[in-house]
Formats: structure tokens, C-alpha cells, sequence
């Protein structure tokens, strides 16, 4: 039952777990912040069609597939947007209705061209067959999220917390707002490999929404998120190796453990601390 | 405040100025001048225009006819402090935070924030009465020491024209006179102030200038001049004929020919 730790596929995953947990926490974070989780969810199934039609093309290729869903995530982000201004319906309204469609027609090109193995590959990911290429471009991805997002880090807090500002400073906070969505498309498609398309906004979002619970300072928010979800991929891949189960819903499911503690136990504006509040400061 | 030249009145004119929102002027053909170095209360019934008027200065609304002469000052030269609800206060920051954003004009999104500039936000603080407050998250302040710390921003900024939208809707008095002061102060250090005022009794006291604007201009001049019955009266009337369904203006036209 421990025989898989030695297996070089095991400490493949775990590799790729660290990276992924390392690059997504932090957008995660913004995008909670920003109030932009359903867009979070909405680009982990936009990227869905692009799979497939990478998929069609070129077989498993990670990067048919992995351009296919860039692709993909980058036009239903723009598209949301577009949508939005020129129409009268709200937005969480059109990304809904996005990103089901995209779903949809995801689903059917893979089952249209692929076996049921393939369907649940890309549906829910495959942690086994993640090899030293795959770590590369994964290590790659997280590599950029990270300088960009140092890069961009101001602007974006700024852009978030108060955009009437940053419009009358004339920061171009419209310009870092796409960047933004940029690295989390890519972080989205840095994870479906491992995750699957559909839980790959769980480790992203899950995780960020958790750390609310613990701290008030933006910096620590980031780092708790990133040590929550690479605790869950780490317990994720161990039990879905041992018990041959497919370690993407396993990883939410942990990370799901926490967010459900933490919203009982945390430090602020958790049931704890609403019934059961420590006693007050002198100041 | 230094970079000012010497000899050019950076006067903010406004001539024929229309502008609003989905074609309906909120704002309909006023013409008048902001001196530097005045401090001018925008008054008027709700919906009369005097948001779209700080909003048009800012730059959010570009104007339908008409322009806004702006004698030289560039659009990093004014601050502008929208009405409260544009802020989410949840966001995990700190007070100082907020304040050393005071320093964007010249550090923009990527210059580094040293100690002088640490310094400059803290004295900031101290003169909004919020110096003990620095190292707080922005979620556990009142709506007062919110505005407060907003102004500690605005000292900061150190812009030579600084617009304000209802600066005092939501503070109580006691924090009202105080930032009132600065106002002042603002303008004893030459700065163009321009702020948006429900409370006339308020700016009777402690505005120079007013302005009184139903989307057209009733008087704009010394506020003993303005604030007369008769133009409040003025203004109440033409507020209380406002369409919907109006026709295409025709007055640029007209003046024109």
C-alpha cells in the first residue's frame, strides 16, 4: 500500500502539486478579493472546448490541448466581458450561461471523437501520466504567474480595491485587469492536467476562500492559500495513489475539509467567532 | 507644491459646457471659470448636476457639446474623492496603505516607497487626527476615520486642484469641522478646491465661491451673491420640471446661425 511512493509517477504529481499550489493560491486569493470567484469557475470549464478541439487534432497532446484551451478560456473571458457591457443582462447571469454552453460543447466534441477513458482524463484529470516534459511547462507557467503578478502587484490591489482611483490617477487598471485574467486562464490550464477541467477551479478558488477565515493582511492571505492547497494535493495524490482513486476530487474534497473547519473554527467571521468570540482589546 | 509657474493663473474654464449621460444633458450649457487657488462649493437639488460637473472636471465623462479649458494643468494635477459607496472597505489593507497611494502621481505602479515617503504618509495621519491608527486594517474604521484617512490620501496626493463629491454626506459634526479646516488649508496653500455641498449653512460659512446648478446654471459667483432666496427658490423650480422624454436641444444650433 506505500510501494507507489517510490513509483517516479508519485514524486511526478507531487512535484507538479507543489507547482500548481504555488502559482494558483495567489490568483485564487485575488480573485476572491475581487469578487470574481464565479469568473474563477467560469474559466476552468471555457477552457473545456479548446481541449477538446486540441484534443481532436492531436490526440493527448499536452500541447495541442493545452493551446486549444488557452484559446478557448481567453475568448469566453473577453467575450463575458464584451457581453456584459453591451447587454442589459447581469454579469454572473452571462458567465453562467457561458460557461455551460462551453461545457457542453466540450463534452461532446471529446465524446464525439475519444473513448470513455479519454472523457475522464480530461474531465477529471490523470495525476499518473504527468512526466518530466509536463513538469517543465508546469514549472514554467508557475514560474511566469509569479514575476508577473510580483510585477503587477500594486496596480492589480489597486485596480481591485479601489478602481475610481485608479482611473483618476489614470493607472490603466483596465490593462492589468486582463493581464490578470490572462495568468489565471493560464493557471487553469496548468492544472487540468493533473486536476481535470472540472476541478481545477477548486484548488484555485477553494483554498483562497479558506484563508479568508484566518487573516486580514493580503500578503499571509496568499501564503496560507498556497499551503492549504499544496496540504491538500499532498493528502489528494497519496490517497488517490494508494487507493487508486482519481486524486482531483479527492484534492477538492480535503481542501473542502478545511474550508468547512475553518468556517466553523477560523479567527474571523467564522461561527466560532460570531457565537463564541474571544474577549475584547483594551483598544 | 513645488513646480508651479510663475505668472500663469492655471484658471479651469468652462465654456458651453454640456454633458451627462444616454444623450440627456445633466448638465446643460454652463460657462463660468475656477480661479486658481479658489475654493468653491457646488450646490444644487439632486439630479441637478453636480456630480456630472466633477465628473466632466475629472475627465470620467467626456463632454457632449462644449469644453473645459483646463489653462495648462495636467490630468495627474487633479485629485478627485468620489462619493463614499465606490470603495470596498473589506479589502484586507491597512490604513497606511491607502495613504501612500497618496503618492501614485509621482511613483506611478511600479516606483519604490522608501522612508521619505513612509514619513510624508504618516504626517499625513497625524494631521487628519488618524495617527494612531496606521498599522489598522481599513475594515475596522468608522465611516468617519474612513474620510479621514481618504483626506490623509488627498494631503499626499499633493495635487494643485482636488475635487470632492459630497465630502461630508456620511460623517457626523464633530469630523465635518475638522476636515472643513483642511479644506481651507488646502486653499491657504494655493490649491483650486472644488467639492460638491448639500449642507448650504455650511458652505455660508466656509466657501468663498458657490455654484448653484439645476442642470442649467442659476449663479455661480461669491457665495453671498448665489446663495440668495431667490436663486434657491429658482433652482427648486426648475428641478421640479424635469422631463424624461425630451426633445433633440437645438441651442448650439441657434447660436450658431
Amino acid at each position: 500500500m506505500t510501494g507507489f511512493l517510490a513509483d517516479p509517477a508519485f514524486k511526478h504529481a507531487l512535484a507538479a502539486a507543489l507547482l500548481v499550489s504555488l502559482g494558483s493560491a495567489p490568483l485564487g486569493v485575488m480573485l476572491v478579493l475581487r469578487r470574481m470567484t464565479l469568473m474563477g469557475d467560469v474559466m476552468a470549464h471555457a477552457i473545456l472546448p479548446g481541449v477538446a478541439v486540441g484534443f481532436m487534432l492531436s490526440g493527448l497532446s499536452i500541447s495541442a490541448m493545452s493551446v486549444g484551451g488557452l484559446v478557448a478560456g481567453l475568448t469566453v473571458a473577453l467575450l463575458a466581458g464584451l457581453v456584459t457591457r453591451v447587454t442589459a443582462l447581469r454579469e454572473d447571469a452571462s458567465l453562467a450561461a457561458f460557461y455551460l454552453i462551453a461545457v457542453a460543447l466540450g463534452v461532446l466534441l471529446i465524446a464525439l471523437h475519444g473513448n470513455a477513458q479519454e472523457m475522464e482524463d480530461i474531465l477529471f484529470g490523470n495525476a499518473q501520466s504527468i512526466d518530466s516534459d509536463m513538469l517543465r511547462l508546469m514549472g514554467g507557467v508557475t514560474s511566469v504567474t509569479l514575476l508577473t503578478l510580483a510585477v503587477i502587484y500594486r496596480p492589480l490591489v489597486v485596480e481591485s480595491f479601489d478602481p475610481v482611483f485608479m482611473r483618476s490617477v489614470r493607472g490603466r487598471g483596465g490593462l492589468y485587469h486582463v493581464l490578470f485574467l490572462m495568468l489565471v486562464v493560464l493557471n487553469m490550464i496548468e492544472s487540468y492536467r493533473a486536476m481535470g477541467t472540472l476541478m481545477s477551479a477548486g484548488l484555485m478558488l477553494i483554498p483562497a476562500i479558506t484563508a479568508q477565515f484566518w487573516t486580514r493582511s493580503l500578503g499571509p492571505m496568499m501564503g496560507l492559500a498556497a499551503v492549504i492547497a499544496f496540504m491538500g494535493s499532498v493528502g489528494g495524490l497519496w490517497l488517490g495513489f494508494g487507493f487508486s482513486l482519481p486524486p482531483g476530487p479527492v484534492i477538492v474534497l480535503i481542501v473542502g475539509g478545511f474550508y468547512i473547519l475553518s468556517l466553523l473554527l477560523g479567527r474571523h467571521g467564522s461561527v466560532r467567532a460570531r457565537y463564541f468570540p474571544f474577549r475584547h482589546l483594551e483598544a | 507644491m513645488g513646480g508651479r509657474c510663475v505668472g500663469h493663473a492655471m484658471t479651469i474654464t468652462l465654456r458651453n459646457l454640456t454633458a451627462g449621460y444616454d444623450r440627456h444633458p445633466a448638465l446643460h450649457h454652463i460657462s463660468g471659470a475656477f480661479k486658481e487657488g479658489s475654493l468653491t462649493a457646488v450646490t444644487g437639488p439632486n439630479g441637478g448636476g453636480k456630480s456630472t460637473l466633477l465628473k466632466a472636471l475629472i475627465g470620467f465623462l467626456r463632454p457632449m457639446s462644449g469644453h473645459i479649458d483646463f489653462g495648462g494643468l495636467k490630468p495627474t494635477d487633479i485629485a478627485y474623492l468620489p462619493q463614499q459607496s465606490a470603495v470596498d472597505r473589506s479589502f484586507p489593507l491597512h490604513v497606511l496603505d491607502v495613504v501612500l497611494l497618496g503618492h501614485w502621481p509621482r511613483r506611478g505602479a511600479f516606483g519604490g516607497i522608501g522612508a521619505a515617503e513612509k514619513a510624508r504618509a504618516l504626517q499625513a495621519l497625524e494631521q487628519v487626527g488618524m495617527g494612531a491608527f496606521a498599522h489598522r486594517p481599513i475594515a475596522a474604521l468608522s465611516s468617519g476615520q474612513w474620510q479621514r484617512v481618504l483626506f490623509a490620501r488627498l494631503i499626499v496626493q499633493d495635487a494643485k486642484v482636488i475635487l470632492l463629491d459630497e465630502p461630508f454626506a456620511v460623517i457626523d459634526g464633530h469630523n465635518t469641522h475638522d476636515l472643513t479646516h483642511i479644506l481651507t488649508h488646502w486653499q491657504g496653500e494655493g490649491r483650486t478646491v472644488i467639492a460638491v455641498m448639500h449642507d448650504i449653512p455650511l458652505v455660508q460659512e466656509h466657501f468663498p465661491q458657490s455654484i448653484l446648478l439645476a442642470r442649467e446654471l442659476v449663479a455661480w459667483g461669491s457665495t453671498a451673491d448665489v446663495l440668495t432666496d431667490a436663486n434657491l427658490a429658482k433652482a427648486a423650480h426648475l428641478a421640479g420640471h424635469w422631463v424624461e422624454h425630451a426633445a433633440t436641444c437645438e441651442r448650439d444650433e441657434r447660436a450658431r446661425a
